[in-house]
C-alpha cells in the first residue's frame, strides 16, 4: 500500500525545504522537493545601480557567501565588455578557493556528518581502541587515548544535563547507523575540531576581502583591496605570510582528517554507492581560470552516465518551465524561458496554510524547473569531478582512482550519494593543493611591480552603452551558478538568477521529468518512515541551498539586441 | 550516569579550561561588553550556572548569514555555546533532527517556557504570509506562538530587524522585521548585514550576567555596539580631516589607507562597533580592507546606493585642508639652534615652519595624485 510522508523542514541545509515521498513496500516510488520560501530579488533590483548589484546578490546567501557577488560583476563586467587586471583574477580564485574549502568542510561535519554518525553510540567507546583507530588512518597528532577520553567525558556530561539542545530528538539508536563506537567518537572528535578550524581558515577573507560572511571588497572592474608591499595599509608581505599559513593549515586538515575520515567511514556504508542518483545527467560551467583563462575545473556536460563523452555547454540551451511552480507565464504553463526572455509573476496556488500536503498534481513549489536543452541536469562537486574526470584533468583522475581503489569500487560507484559525497571530498582536496600556488601567483605580480586591481575605465555610467546585455558563471559550492542582466540607462532592466540548488532542487517542469533531488529518492529503501534517515542521507549529499534556489527571473519581455556574449570570465 | 556536579569550575577541568583560561575569557567578555574590571567576577559567577538557558532560533526568510557568523564567534565559541553555555535547543540549520521531530523540539521548549527566542531573516506578511512556509505554518504564525512564551526577543541581521532587503522597494512579500509584528515582548535588536559575531555573543553573556537587556538607543539596538558613529572612530578619519582622499579604486591614496568618503563610504551615517573591534576575531573590517562602509545596521539601508557621498555638510563647505602633523626637516634643524637663539630666532622659526607648512598643504590638497618633488 502507498503511503506518502513528509519531511518538513530539512534540517541542516540552507534555507526551507520540504520533501515528501511516496513509499511501497519499504521502498521510495517518488519524490516532489519544494522551497517553500520566496522574497522576490529580480523585482528589488530592477532600477538599481548595476555597479552596486553584487553587494545585494550576495545576500541571496550567507552559506554560500562570496559566490553571487562575483557571479554579478562577471555578468555586469560581460555586459559592459570590462577585462579584469589579472591580480583581480588571482584575487577572486584565492577568495572562491578557500571558501569551497571552508565551505565543504563544514557540509561534510556539521550538516552530513550526523547521518552517518550515531553520537549516542560515541558514549560506549573505548578512547584506547579510538586511538589506535584515528592513528591507523592519519598521522595527525590529535590522537591519543586521553584526548578521546576528555571527549568522551564532554559528552558524557553535556548528555546528562538532560538539556541535548540541537541533538535532541535525532534519530539516535535507528538501524542503519553502521560505524563503531569508536569511529563515532573520533567522528564526534572531529566535528569540535572543524568547528574551531572553519572560523580560523575564512580569516583569508577578512584579509583580502574585510570580513566574512559577505566580505565586502568586489567592484564591477575587479576588487577593492589594495596590494603594496611598501604600505601598512595594503596587502604586504605580512599579510601574504598570514595568508600562506591558513591556506597551509585548510590543505593539512582535508588532508590528514576529512579524507581519512570519509574513508573510514565509507566502508561501512557501501550500499551507498547502490543509491541515491537519478538523473544520469551532469553540468559543470567550470571556474579559477589561469592567466590564459584556461579554467583549473573544467566546463562539461555528461550525458546517462557516459564518462566517454563530453559535451560542450552553451548557455542559450539554458531555459526554465513555471508548469509546477508557483509562477505563471504570459504565454503559458507549457513553455520554458531563456533567462533573457524570463518573467517573474508569483502566484501561490498551494494549500493555504498550515497544510499537510502539497498538491502534488498541481504546482508545488517557489522553484522554477531549469532545464539544459530541455533535459534537467544535476551540478555540483559530482558534477565537476566527473566533467574532470571524463577531461582527463590528471590530479582529478589520481584521486578519483585512488578513492576507488581504496573502496574497492569501479567509477559506476560515483553515482551515487556514497559517490557524491567522496567526490565533494575529492574537490576540496584537490582545490586546497592549489592555494598556495595561486598566492605565489599574486606574490609574483607584487614582486614585478604589479599592483593593479581594477580596471576603471568603464567605471562612470557615462561611459556605458544606453543598453547592454550580459550574462556570467562560477562554480559555487554547490554547483553551477548563472546570472544574467540586462541594463539600461545606467540602471538595471532585469536581472535572474539560475542557481545551483534551483537545478538540484527542481520540481517537474512541462514534461513531467523529475528534478535531481527527486530522481535520486527514487529507489532508495526506507526502513522506518518515522526516521527518514535515508531521505536525509541523500537530500544532504546534494548540500541544498534553497534561499539560493528560488528562481529569480527578470520581468522584461522586450527584445534587446545583443551586445556581446562572452565566454565564463 | 552520576548526576552532574553542580561545581562547574570541576566541569570546566575535565573540559581542559583552566581557572586562569575561564577567567580571561570572561574579561575579553567584559571588555567587549564595555564594562569595567570588577565585573569580571559577575560574569563568571553567571557563566557558571549548570542549567543552561534554553533557546529557540527561528530563521525565516534568511540567507544564514547570521548564523554562518555566529560560527565565526570565538569568546564563547560556538561549540562552547552549545555545549556549555546555553541549551540550543531548535536551529534548523544545525539540529539534528528533520520533520515532525525536529518540531518536537520546537513544541516542547515553548511549553516549558523561559526560553529566549533568537529570530534571523524577515517574516513575510503579504497575502497572509504564504511566502515563507515551514512545517506546513506561515513565518508568522510561528513567530506569533514562539513569542507567545519567550522571556525575549533578540532579533540578528538587518532582515529580522527591520526587513533587510526582501523588503527593499518594492517589497514583493510584504517582507517586515520582529518589531512590526511584536510589540509586548522585550526585543534587543542586532543589526547588521550580517551581524557581528562578537555583538551576538556579548548579548547572551550580557543577559546572563544582569538577567537583563543591555541599554539600547532608540532602535532597540544596545549600545555597546551600535551606540557611537563609524566615522567617528575610524582609524582613516584623520586622512578625511586632512582631506586625503580616495579618487579612483587602486589609486595612491587608496594604497595609503585614504579616506574613502568619496568612493561612497557611510561612516558618518553608521553606527556600529566595526572600527573598534573589527571582523574574524579583530582581523579586518570594509574601510580597513579598502572599501567604503554601507552602514548595514541602519534601517533600509539598501536604499542608500554604495558608491554615492553621503551628504553630511548640510550645505556648509568642509575644510579641504589642515596644516599636517609632520614638521618639515628643515625646521627641525632650525629648533636645534633654538635654545641658543631664542627670541628673535624663534619668529623666524616659526615664519618659517609655517610657510614650509602652507607650501605641503598645497601639494598634498584633496587628490590622491603623486606629490610633486619639491
Amino acid at each position: 500500500m502507498a503511503e506518502r510522508i513528509v519531511i518538513d523542514p530539512i534540517t541542516r541545509i540552507e534555507g526551507h525545504l520540504r520533501i515528501e515521498v511516496q513509499t511501497e513496500d519499504g521502498q521510495i516510488t517518488d519524490a516532489w522537493s519544494s522551497s517553500t520560501m520566496f522574497r522576490g530579488i529580480e523585482m528589488i533590483f530592477k532600477g538599481r545601480d548595476p555597479r552596486g548589484a553584487w553587494a545585494m546578490a550576495q545576500r541571496i546567501c550567507g552559506v554560500c557567501t562570496t559566490v553571487h557577488a562575483v557571479t554579478s560583476v562577471r555578468a555586469v563586467e560581460n555586459a559592459l565588455g570590462i577585462t579584469i587586471p589579472d591580480n583581480a583574477r588571482i584575487l577572486r580564485n584565492l577568495i572562491a578557493g578557500i571558501q569551497q574549502v571552508q565551505d565543504h568542510v563544514i557540509h561534510f561535519y556539521h550538516l552530513h556528518a550526523l547521518d552517518w554518525v550515531d553520537i549516542t553510540s560515541a558514549l560506549k567507546a573505548d578512547p584506547e581502541a579510538t586511538a589506535k583507530l584515528a592513528q591507523s588512518i592519519s598521522d595527525w597528532p590529535k590522537s591519543s587515548a586521553d584526548y578521546f577520553r576528555a571527549i568522551k567525558e564532554k559528552l558524557e556530561s553535556f548528555v546528562a544535563s538532560g538539556q541535548l539542545g540541537i541533538f535532541a530528538n535525532g534519530y539516535w539508536g535507528h538501524p542503519a547507523y553502521k560505524l563503531p563506537p569508536e569511529a563515532n567518537l573520533m567522528a564526534v572528535a572531529h566535528y569540535l575540531e572543524a568547528l574551531d578550524w572553519q572560523r580560523e581558515v575564512i580569516k583569508v577573507h577578512a584579509i583580502l576581502g574585510s570580513k566574512n560572511p559577505h566580505p565586502q571588497t568586489y567592484l564591477v572592474g575587479g576588487m577593492a583591496i589594495p596590494l603594496d608591499p611598501d604600505s601598512e595599509k595594503a596587502i604586504n608581505a605580512d599579510q601574504l605570510a598570514a595568508m600562506r599559513s591558513l591556506f597551509v593549515k585548510a590543505k593539512e586538515f582535508v588532508e590528514k582528517v576529512y579524507i581519512p575520515d570519509l574513508l573510514a567511514v565509507a566502508p561501512f556504508y557501501l550500499e551507498w554507492a547502490g543509491y541515491g542518483e537519478g538523473l544520469g545527467n551532469f553540468m559543470a560551467c567550470g571556474d579559477f581560470p589561469d592567466r590564459t583563462a584556461t579554467q583549473f575545473l573544467p566546463p562539461g556536460i555528461i550525458l546517462n552516465r557516459d564518462l566517454g563523452t563530453v559535451h560542450p555547454l552553451d548557455q542559450e540551451k539554458v531555459a526554465e518551465y513555471v508548469t509546477r511552480s508557483w509562477f505563471e507565464y504570459s504565454e503559458g504553463d507549457e513553455v520554458a524561458k531563456h533567462p533573457w526572455e524570463g518573467e517573474t509573476i508569483p502566484h501561490y496556488t498551494g494549500p493555504q496554510p498550515p497544510y499537510e500536503l502539497l498538491d502534488i498534481e498541481g504546482k508545488y513549489s517557489w522553484i522554477k524547473a531549469p532545464r539544459y536543452d530541455d533535459r534537467p541536469m544535476e551540478v555540483g562537486p559530482l558534477a565537476r569531478m566527473l566533467v574532470a574526470y571524463a577531461s582527463e584533468h590528471p590530479r582529478v583522475k589520481e584521486v578519483v582512482d585512488a578513492v576507488l581503489d581504496k573502496l574497492g569500487a569501479g567509477p559506476e560507484a560515483l553515482f551515487s550519494t556514497l559517490g557524491r559525497t567522496a567526490a565533494r571530498g575529492i574537490e576540496t582536496l584537490v582545490i586546497a593543493e592549489q592555494l598556495v600556488s595561486w598566492l605565489d601567483e599574486l606574490a609574483t605580480n607584487m614582486a614585478e611591480g604589479n599592483l593593479q586591481i581594477h580596471n576603471g575605465e568603464k567605471w562612470d555610467p557615462e561611459t556605458w552603452p544606453a543598453e547592454a546585455q550580459g550574462w556570467a558563471f562560477h562554480e559555487a559550492p554547490r554547483g553551477m551558478l548563472g546570472h544574467w542582466i540586462r541594463i539600461k540607462e545606467g540602471k538595471i532592466e532585469n536581472y535572474q538568477c539560475v542557481v545551483p540548488s534551483t537545478w538540484n532542487a527542481s520540481p517537474r517542469g512541462a514534461k513531467g521529468q523529475r528534478g535531481a533531488y527527486e530522481a535520486a529518492l527514487v529507489g532508495t529503501p526506507l526502513a522506518d518512515p518515522s526516521q527518514p534517515i535515508e531521505v536525509l542521507r541523500t537530500i544532504h549529499s546534494f548540500d541544498p541551498c534553497m534561499a539560493c534556489a528560488v528562481h529569480v527571473v527578470d520581468g522584461s519581455r522586450r527584445e534587446i539586441v545583443q551586445v556581446r556574449l562572452d565566454g565564463c570570465m | 550516569m552520576d548526576k552532574l556536579d553542580s561545581e562547574t569550575p570541576y566541569l570546566l577541568q575535565k573540559r581542559g579550561i583552566s581557572r586562569r583560561e575561564f577567567l580571561k575569557f570572561c574579561t575579553v567578555m567584559a571588555g567587549t561588553l564595555a564594562l569595567p574590571g570588577d565585573f569580571v567576577p559577575r560574569i563568571a559567577k553567571a557563566l557558571e550556572q549548570t542549567k543552561r538557558p534554553p533557546v529557540i532560533w527561528l530563521e525565516f526568510q534568511d540567507c544564514a548569514g547570521c548564523t554562518e557568523s555566529l560560527l565565526r564567534a570565538h569568546s564563547p565559541t560556538i561549540a562552547e555555546i552549545v555545549l556549555d553555555v546555553l541549551s540550543l535547543n531548535y536551529h534548523e540549520t544545525i539540529m539534528a533532527p528533520s520533520g515532525f521531530q525536529a518540531e518536537q523540539s520546537l513544541k516542547d521548549t515553548v511549553a516549558a517556557g523561559g526560553y529566549l527566542t533568537i529570530v534571523e531573516g524577515s517574516i513575510p506578511t503579504a497575502d497572509d504570509g504564504v511566502y515563507c512556509c515551514i512545517a506546513g505554518r506561515t513565518a508568522l504564525d510561528i513567530l506569533e506562538e514562539v513569542a507567545s512564551n519567550t522571556a525575549a526577543i533578540i532579533t540578528v541581521g538587518a532582515c529580522a530587524f527591520y526587513g533587510g532587503w526582501p523588503h527593499a522597494s518594492p517589497n514583493p512579500t510584504g517582507a517586515v522585521g520582529v518589531k512590526d509584528i511584536i510589540s509586548d515582548v522585550p526585543i534587543i535588536n542586532l543589526p547588521g548585514c550580517p551581524p557581528n559575531a562578537d555583538n551576538i555573543t556579548a548579548t547572551v553573556v550580557h543577559y546572563l550576567t544582569f538577567h537583563s537587556l543591555p541599554e539600547t538607543d532608540d532602535l532597540g539596538r544596545p549600545l555597546f555596539a551600535y551606540g557611537m558613529r563609524i566615522h567617528d572612530n575610524c582609524e582613516r578619519r584623520g586622512h578625511f580631516d586632512a582631506g586625503e582622499f580616495v579618487r579612483q579604486w587602486g589609486d595612491e591614496g587608496h594604497r595609503k589607507g585614504w579616506c574613502l568618503y568619496q568612493m561612497g563610504c557611510k561612516g558618518p551615517i553608521a553606527f556600529h562597533n566595526c572600527p573598534s573591534i573589527r571582523w574574524n576575531e579583530g582581523t579586518s573590517w570594509p574601510v580597513g580592507a579598502g572599501h567604503g562602509c554601507f552602514a548595514c545596521a541602519a534601517p533600509y539601508f539598501w536604499e542608500r546606493p554604495i558608491y554615492e557621498p553621503v551628504d553630511i555638510w548640510e550645505g556648509r563647505t568642509p575644510p579641504t585642508t589642515y596644516a599636517p602633523a609632520e614638521v618639515p626637516a628643515a625646521a627641525w634643524q632650525m629648533n636645534v639652534g633654538l635654545a641658543a637663539a631664542a627670541g628673535a630666532a624663534g619668529l623666524a622659526v616659526g615664519a618659517a615652519a609655517g610657510a614650509l607648512a602652507g607650501q605641503r598643504a598645497a601639494k598634498k590638497g584633496s587628490s590622491g595624485e603623486e606629490e610633486e618633488e619639491s
